[in-house]
């Protein structure tokens, strides 16, 4: 895995003593790990652990109950610091606005902002398109996509912003395995073209060990290990044993009649 | 419930602050705009001309058989201009303006739309409500405005045509002309305003605090047609009686 980005946009992430509770329930258990600019972190877990939580968090979509999350060393409660990197997120339903059409969707950014004149942004939007394999899509609705178009959509969308912190929930979920590889190509050609730190919550064993530099693995809000992907897969916690290598066995089917 | 109105009036406070965008914003006003004229007209006009009517036809038999033939046409004109216009076009345009709103932005929130637009600094008051809240306070009192010429007519039509009123056309202008001034449709106007916002603030902020799928959904576009026509019912009684001290 290349760990080394082109440039030195990627911004660190780090998360410190993070819990999070809901209608008293503890969800996030005090959570404690950093990520390197330019690294892809690869947080994987069974559903319900806690893990698109984790990146409502860091981007900002939720607060904590305590602990801090710090970008680029500052804490993101900090006035300005939201607006000083430029972060995206992927999210797992795609979540592109259906009134729009896929050219206004990726370029709404910049359209909102007013960063660019419209010929400019048609031109990004073309590009970004282009990039992850939709050239021509612009004038489609959503609702016309299939889900892997919808995802790559969304990568496109997260682009324009041109993210130093790009933060993938489950993005291959729903997925064939097809349409999943090309995701997870996507998401190691991206780190590697432009350097952002990227940060991937999921449940899909192949595309954790597929893009990972380093993993960590959340069960019940609690980070059980962090390290390289072979360190991972060593880790003898009977947990992370189990969820690593629970296989379907047609034998043990209880519903086979 | 507060807790609610505390939000409801924040909003309403960040989208006056957000006033300055509304030229930014001009082209989703008119979508908005074109969405409210296109939905609504026809149905005002049909509701219009029967309110006026059912107005003569209550009314009318009753001064007529007294001899006061003269008070019909003020008594229809003044009736919707104030009252009928203003409250029954806020309670359809909460029906059917208010509960779209309320369906489209919880959609979007269920959908995790509006969470996309936070994570691209985009704020969804400016994005999603100031455009709504400027087109229905546009469309409402303009939809008022025809509600009672409309009005008017169905009053006259019904006035002229049955042989228990029996007030021409022309009679029933006159004696509405010579009683009904700008201030009182101005009156309608002002009401159907302070509706417009309540429909707005109401049918967005239940939207944007959907929780939930899709019977998250219907729950707040109930709730924003129900709250919306508690709230316009309640506010009419007030209005009206400040509005009193003016005349």
């Amino acid at each position: 895995m290349n760990t080394q980005p082109k440039n030195n946009l990627g911004v660190s992430v780090q998360v410190r003593g993070l819990r999070k509770f809901f209608d008293g329930q503890e969800v996030l258990k005090g959570l404690n790990f950093d990520v390197q600019p330019g690294e892809i972190f690869v947080i994987m877990g069974p559903s319900g652990s806690g893990k698109t939580i984790l990146l409502k968090h860091i981007i900002g979509l939720e607060t904590p109950d305590a602990g801090e999350i710090l970008i680029g060393g500052e804490p993101i409660t900090a006035p300005g610091v939201m607006n000083k990197y430029r972060l995206a997120m992927v999210f797992q339903s795609s979540a592109l606005l259906n009134s729009l059409t896929v050219g206004e969707n990726v370029g709404l950014y910049l359209t909102e902002h007013r960063l660019k004149p419209p010929d400019e942004i048609a031109r990004i939007v073309a590009e970004k398109l282009e990039l992850v394999g939709l050239k021509g899509t612009e004038n489609k609705m959503p609702s016309e996509l299939s889900g892997g178009m919808k995802k790559r959509v969304a990568i496109a969308r997260a682009l324009v912003i041109e993210p130093q912190l790009i933060l993938y929930d489950e993005p291959t979920s729903e997925l064939d395995p097809l349409s999943a590889v090309t995701i997870a190509d996507e998401i190691v050609r991206l780190r590697d073209r432009i350097g952002a730190t990227s940060l991937v919550v999921t449940h899909d064993r192949d595309l954790a060990f597929g893009v990972a530099d380093r993993l960590a693995v959340l069960h019940e809000g609690v980070i059980l290990c962090i390290g390289k992907p072979d360190e991972v897969k060593r880790n003898p916690n009977p947990i992370i044993q189990r969820f690593l290598n629970a296989d379907f066995k047609p034998a043990n089917n209880k519903f086979v009649p | 419930m507060f807790r609610n109105i505390g939000e409801m009036v924040l909003m309403w406070w960040q989208t006056t602050l957000a006033l300055a965008l509304v030229w930014r914003q001009r082209q989703k006003i008119f979508d908005q705009l074109f969405e409210i004229g296109n939905a609504s007209l026809l149905m005002v006009c049909i509701l219009s001309l029967f309110i006026g009517g059912v107005l003569a036809l209550q009314t009318g038999p009753v001064l007529a058989d007294r001899g006061l033939t003269g008070v019909i046409g003020p008594v229809v004109g003044v009736s919707m201009c104030k009252e009928f216009a203003p409250v029954m076009m806020a309670v359809l345009i909460a029906g059917r303006i208010g509960s779209a709103m309320a369906a489209e932005i919880g959609s979007m929130r269920v959908y995790q739309e509006i969470d996309a637009l936070r994570t691209m600094n985009i704020n969804p008051i400016h994005y999603l409500v100031l455009p709504r809240l400027v087109a229905i306070s546009i469309a409402l009192p303009l939809l008022v405005l025809f509600s009672i010429l409309i009005g008017w007519l169905g009053g006259a039509a019904v006035s002229a045509t049955n042989p228990r009123v029996g007030v021409p056309f022309r009679a029933f202008f006159q004696t509405l002309g010579d009683t009904v001034v700008v201030g009182d449709v101005f009156n309608g106007l002002f009401k159907s305003l302070v509706f417009a916002v309540v429909i707005g603030v109401v049918s967005c902020h239940q939207g944007l605090t959907t929780i939930g799928g899709p019977r998250g959904i219907g729950r707040s576009v109930t709730k924003a047609v129900v709250n919306s026509i508690v709230l316009i019912l309640i506010l009419d009684y007030f209005l009206t009686r400040l509005l009193l001290y003016f005349e």
